[in-house]
């Protein structure tokens, strides 16, 4: 369980001492605060704009937040799948708002125009990389090393909000995962994770541990618990 | 109010400013982007949210900011008799209403050609279903992670005979004696306090009708309480890392 301390005014915060926070719900009051992204300014006080932890850092106050779509960030790795075949590129669904879109200038080769599905098909699955943000919706690139078409392998799918855990404290569950299986893990920041191994069995083995990270995504110690729970799969 | 009523006490025992037990959960469908229940007294509603996301067809989009569509649907079950599942002219006009009483409450315009869907379902009625539904979708949008100004918060007033009470039920909603039975849901804004939905079904005077709002401003603190505690218990969010 969460260690729960009680604020102030009685209500509840999470382990970090960050507060949560409904839409409308007065954060600080003051002049000498920002409202960051998800808060805004109503007068003195800077106000919740969405559902999350209140993140309060100096005079920056922001919220983070905690449920709803994958919301792509600059630099994200995201693994999508194709669902439009365009003139100049490949329209993608990671599961966000809208579609993102791979520009035949952002593969690493040369692309005759007139074959385009020869490299990704309809349903493909891919690794890449965003590299711009815009209201119409995103841009991803697969120019750099890593990226490109996901070959063999399950795609398991979680809650995008509760990947930071199934990577890790700089990666230290995922590499547990990958020891205890021998498997490949590729892990997209929209909650797809690509997994490939030499069999079928531990290739499941690999997705039932995945699913008990999420499962149990807010319990304390939860690298005992997952090293536990391999055992019991043996 | 013009006359003292000879009615102190209502039908189930409740005082006339006093609403029913209220139940609130957030995150009842772990498949939905959103989703919260909403009980009042024997009055149920589910609300699950899914987006935003594409809208089709693609007519519909609209370029400049995303849309919110709602559902209402009350289960052939919820009633006594049997209700007729499906959409109705009733359900249409309730799905409208929800929507513009939302509206102000949700900020779209990071989400240009997308639709945030709202599915409001009543597995039991016992009148004041709209009210309902309303507080478990302003709860549903808020755990969906939608840019939110504010909450919303809803409840029904109505007026037996010369005595107003907050929060109907179906018996007071039938009520015949005297001057009969007049109900006026009304929605209020958790910041601005402005009132985003306000009907009437009855007759009511101007005098009275101001009566009803400030009645319904204090009820709809009330449950903007509870719907703030909902949420900050929602089960899945809690405890997550940065």
């Amino acid at each position: 369980m969460v260690k729960v301390e009680k604020n102030e005014d009685n209500s509840e915060m999470n382990a970090q001492g960050r507060q949560m926070v409904v839409p409308g719900e007065t954060i600080v009051s003051g002049e000498h605060f920002l409202p960051g992204e998800g808060a805004y300014r109503d007068g003195d006080e800077i106000v919740a704009g969405r559902f999350g932890l209140a993140d309060v850092s100096d005079k920056f106050v922001k919220v983070i937040p905690v449920s709803g779509v994958y919301q792509a960030r600059r630099g994200n790795s995201i693994i999508a799948t194709v669902v439009d075949v365009t003139f100049n590129g490949w329209l993608l669904d990671f599961g966000g708002a809208q579609n993102a879109f791979l520009s035949i200038n952002e593969v690493p080769k040369f692309i005759n125009k007139n074959e385009l599905r020869e490299h990704f098909d309809f349903g493909d699955s891919v690794a890449c990389k965003v590299w711009d943000v815009k209201a119409r919706g995103i841009d991803v690139s697969v120019k750099m090393r890593g990226y490109g078409k996901i070959e063999g392998g399950m795609i398991v799918t979680v809650n995008p909000h509760k990947v930071p855990r199934v990577i890790g404290k700089e990666g230290s569950m995922v590499s547990l995962i990958k020891n205890a299986t021998g498997c490949n893990i590729t892990v997209g920041q929209n909650g797809r994770i690509w997994v490939s191994g030499n069999s079928i069995d531990d290739e499941i083995k690999t997705k039932k541990i995945i699913e008990f990270i999420c499962d149990n995504s807010i319990t304390h110690g939860l690298t005992e618990k997952v090293e536990a729970f391999i055992k019991t799969l043996k | 109010m013009a006359e003292k009523s000879k009615y102190t006490k209502r039908s189930d025992g409740r005082k006339i400013e006093e609403l029913r037990p209220i139940k609130a959960e957030v995150g009842i469908v772990p498949s939905a982007d959103g989703s919260a229940m909403y009980e009042s007294g024997n009055t149920r509603a589910i609300a699950v949210v899914r987006g935003p996301r594409t809208l089709h067809p693609q007519h519909m989009q609209n370029p400049q900011k995303g849309t919110l569509r709602v559902n209402y649907g009350m289960m052939s079950f919820s009633v006594w008799d049997r209700i007729k599942p499906g959409p109705s002219r009733r359900s249409q006009e309730i799905n409208k209403v929800i929507e513009w009483a939302l509206a102000p409450c949700i900020d779209l315009a990071e989400f240009p050609n997308s639709v945030v869907d709202v599915f409001i379902q009543i597995p039991q009625a016992d009148a004041g279903t709209r009210v309902a539904g309303i507080n478990a979708a302003a709860m549903a949008l808020a755990h969906a992670g939608i840019p939110m100004k504010q909450m919303a918060s809803a409840v029904a007033v109505g007026k037996m005979d010369k005595t107003l009470v907050v929060d109907v039920d179906k018996e007071e909603e039938d009520f015949e004696e005297g001057e009969g039975a007049t109900d006026i849901p009304l929605c209020i804004l958790s910041r601005t306090q402005e009132i985003s939905l306000l009907q009437l079904d009855g007759k009511i005077s101007p005098e009275e009708l101001k009566e009803v709002i400030s009645m319904g401003r204090k009820a709809c603190a009330e449950i903007l309480k509870i719907q703030t505690a909902a949420l900050k218990k929602a089960k899945d969010v809690r405890g997550i890392e940065k």
